[in-house]
């Protein structure tokens, strides 16, 4: 046996042994990445029944409101204008269609995998406007802050960005007052606390009483928190512990806190299904205004919308499971999605048609001697 | 939400916002912003997200928790920094 | 001629002379000079040379296989390769892994208006060389010109005639539970480098497109005998998509393991870094093989001894299991569903 297959299988070993102990639980996937990893891995086929994972509001595409989405194909349907997105949001579908749907009809849409590529892009077009779809949480935030302020230092006058970012944080806070789903802790996200700090969470950690734990997206660090978390759950501790040590400090990147702080403020956002959630979103200072492409092409957003049927809404609120969504591996799939758990990569509908049908639990591996 | 990995840093130009690094990413190179990690310095490991150095790695923890690093390469790169594993060859 | 050379020189020369013009596909003297002075001048052989409207093969006996592709990546130049030596290798790959000898291929350009003479040069050379190292001649072609439309530069459509080996078959019909699956080397490499080369993903790699004609790989292997049961090359789809149609078409199960694919490090971190799974991503210079449980070490033997091989690997096995999916034994010893992949990859954030 490998070292990674020893090490994992004594994780699940204890794994096991302290969800016995401490009876069936339900812990709360907070990032869509941990969801898809679990999978990915092979590892939660090894969890323990009683070990419930529900998956929360961490997969940016999916709660990015319609709205959004919409006044995103409509810049793209202006002539002389360049989307530049991350690969996630292309296939998201709009009232006229998705991004990817326009680039075959003659918009120019540009895939990227970092917002410096839409500069560049903007630098070598001078005569197009070129606007960054710019969506994600912490982890992505300071990478756009720090964008703008190249493209200011540059005078790339021709660049803006369209900011969806979130907060992790109060989607979490509000999920929780909510009180529909009971949890009895939560798998933290790896990349979004490397940003804001293990200590973070500790408010919302005291304020409910539920222990959480940090981890990282390899198999052994996710195991490792599950168990942790397990232990604290079995203690009845709600503590906030870090087991991504190598990656997680306590206090977080305080540089890349400090761009968020300079290039944007908190403002009322609008998440799929949970409405508006105060103090949620980033919102362009007005001293960066120029950059804002929300203000350069006066843009409004209209109402949030799921589509008829879609349970896309209580899915990301952990209400309800993929399978429980009538359109669900039926009229709904990646190949042809409705809503964007499905169209997402790390939706929770994706990674269920992808990985949850046909899923089936494995007895913990046997160890080796000793 | 997000995919990040470790990579080492090659080279570094340019400075403040526009401080960028050659990571080595297994062989793979990619310009990454160093904007966020005002510290690193060649030679160093830096976990990275859609082009920006998100945070320094040591190397060492590095090759331990991304368990598919080339441990031989690393070591290669590194010096003595990374030990080898129990029954591991060093190259 | 550097591509900047070419288009400084541009202002001394005429047009014509520099780039593909509409006039080149009149038929006229300029097609003459197009065709004659960049074209057959790379290909001339006894098939091709008589320049009659068709090639005339000698009398074939046995069975004829003919295989079609076109091609139309974009960028046409990428690390390790470029269209025309994905042109050559995609057919004759095709036409190969039915158990055949490639005889000859067709050639058929659709150039567009503005493509630079350089860059056509650069490209039928590479058209040549493969078809050279597969050993296979260029009987027959065609060449037109288009109007400026994406900046696309050209497509290329190339079809391929093989006689099959006699008494070789190898189908999915010939496999049974207990069957072991083999890949030839490295997988991910082409869509990677590929990827790579693409605006808006910039980044230098090591990855080299692994395009390359199997023909010469796959008549090593024959030597196996009936135990060799099956061959494909896991294109567009990758491995993924392979092993999932050949599932369905077996009604089989398969059991695939992780730790025995054959990725190197440099395939592994730069799919992580894009958020892209290698069992998905194109390969263009690979085999799949299928083989009884008793041909198998034999096969991977064979596969070892030529060059386009020497890190075959067993990866997997069929079973008897129901229902029939792909499974994957992950490296962390657990297990997860191998799906086709839907549509095309990008890189994403999440």
């Amino acid at each position: 046996m490998s070292d990674l297959r020893e090490d994992i299988a004594r994780l699940v070993h204890s794994l096991h042994r302290v969800s016995r102990e401490a009876g069936p639980m339900a812990v709360m996937e907070v990032c869509g990445t941990h969801t898809v990893s679990l999978f990915r891995s092979g590892v939660k086929a090894f969890l323990p029944e009683s070990f419930r994972l529900v998956s929360g509001p961490g997969c940016p595409v999916c709660v990015t409101a319609q709205g959004y989405v919409d006044a995103a194909i409509e810049l793209a349907l202006k002539p002389g204008l360049t989307v530049a997105t991350y690969g996630d949001m292309v296939r998201v579908p709009g009232r006229k269609g998705s991004l990817e749907d326009l680039r075959a009809k003659g918009a120019s849409v540009l895939v990227c995998y970092s917002i410096r590529d839409a500069i560049r892009h903007a630098q070598a077009n001078p005569g197009q406007q070129v606007v960054f779809l710019a969506v994600g949480f912490e982890t992505t935030a300071p990478a756009t802050a720090a964008a703008v302020l190249e493209a200011e230092r540059l005078g790339v006058g021709n660049f803006s960005v369209l900011s969806g970012h979130k907060l992790v944080m109060p989607a979490v806070e509000a999920l929780l007052s909510a009180g529909d789903v009971p949890l009895d802790g939560f798998l933290l996200p790896g990349h979004v606390s490397v940003i804001v700090g293990s200590r973070a969470f500790v408010p919302v950690a005291e304020r409910f009483a539920k222990p959480a734990v940090v981890t990282g997206f390899e198999p052994e660090q996710m195991l490792r928190g599950l168990l942790r978390l397990a232990e604290l759950v079995a203690q009845r501790r709600p503590a906030i512990e870090n087991v991504y040590g190598v990656a997680v400090a306590e206090e977080g990147n305080p540089v890349a806190m400090a761009f968020i702080e300079r290039v944007f403020e908190p403002v009322d956002a609008e998440w799929r299904a949970l409405g508006v959630i105060p103090a949620s979103g980033l919102g362009f200072r007005e001293r960066f205004a120029a950059f804002d492409a929300a203000r350069r092409f006066a843009l409004t957003f209209g109402a949030d919308y799921d589509p008829p049927g879609c349970l896309c809404g209580n899915v990301i609120q952990g209400k309800a499971m993929p399978g429980d969504c009538p359109h669900f591996a039926r009229g709904c799939t990646p190949r042809r999605p409705i809503g964007p758990c499905m169209v997402s990569s790390e939706g929770t509908c994706a990674a269920w048609f992808k990985y949850g049908r046909n899923f089936r639990h494995l007895p913990p591996p046997v160890l080796a001697a000793g | 939400m997000c995919l990040g990995i470790p990579g080492e840093i090659l080279r570094i130009s340019g400075d403040g916002v526009s401080r960028t690094a050659h990571v080595d990413f297994q062989g793979s190179q990619v310009e990454v912003s160093l904007s966020l990690v005002p510290e690193a310095a060649a030679g160093d490991w830096v976990l990275v997200h859609a082009g920006y150095a998100l945070t320094l790695l040591d190397a060492a923890e590095a090759a331990e928790t991304w368990r598919w690093l080339d441990k031989a390469e690393m070591a290669r790169e590194v010096g003595s920094a990374v030990p080898p594993r129990a029954g591991e060859e060093r190259p | 001629m550097t591509p900047a050379k070419a288009a400084s020189r541009a202002g001394s020369r005429n047009d014509d002379e520099v780039q593909v013009v509409l006039a080149h596909g009149g038929g006229g003297e300029m097609t003459k000079r197009l065709v004659e002075g960049h074209i057959l001048s790379r290909f001339a052989n006894p098939l091709l040379s008589p320049l009659t409207d068709a090639a005339v093969f000698p009398e074939m006996r046995g069975q004829v296989c003919f295989s079609t592709d076109s091609f139309v990546v974009q960028p046409l130049e990428f690390p390790g390769g470029d269209i025309g030596r994905l042109a050559v290798c995609g057919t004759v790959n095709d036409v190969a892994v039915m158990g055949a000898d490639v005889m000859g291929l067709s050639l058929a350009l659709v150039l567009e208006e503005g493509l630079l003479f350089s860059t056509l040069d650069r490209i039928l050379d590479s058209v040549a060389a493969a078809a050279r190292e597969a050993g296979v001649p260029i009987v027959t072609g065609d060449t037109k010109v288009v109007e400026r439309r994406h900046g696309d530069g050209l497509t290329i459509t190339t079809a391929g005639v093989g006689r099959r080996v006699d008494g070789v078959e190898l189908g999915p019909w010939r496999i049974r539970p207990g069957d072991r699956i083999i890949v030839s080397g490295g997988l991910a490499e082409h869509g990677l480098a590929v990827m790579s080369a693409r605006e808006g993903l910039g980044f230098d790699t090591s990855i080299r497109s692994d395009a390359a004609p199997l023909n010469g790989l796959v008549r090593a292997v024959l030597e196996a005998g009936p135990g060799l049961r099956f061959l494909r090359d896991p294109t567009r789809g990758g491995l993924a998509g392979l092993l999932v149609d050949l599932s369905e078409e077996t009604g089989l199960c398969v059991e695939l393991e992780e730790e025995a694919l054959p990725l190197t490090p440099a395939v592994r971190a730069a799919s992580e870094m894009l958020g892209l799974d290698p069992l998905s991503i194109a390969n263009e210079g690979k085999l799949v093989l299928v083989a009884s449980p008793d041909a198998a070490p034999r096969v991977l033997e064979l596969c070892h001894q030529h060059p386009l091989g020497r890190r075959a690997a067993l990866v997997g096995t069929f079973t008897e299991a129901s229902p029939p999916l792909v499974e994957l034994v992950t490296r962390a010893g657990g297990r997860r569903i191998v799906l086709r992949p839907y549509g095309e990859d990008l890189p994403r954030i999440c």
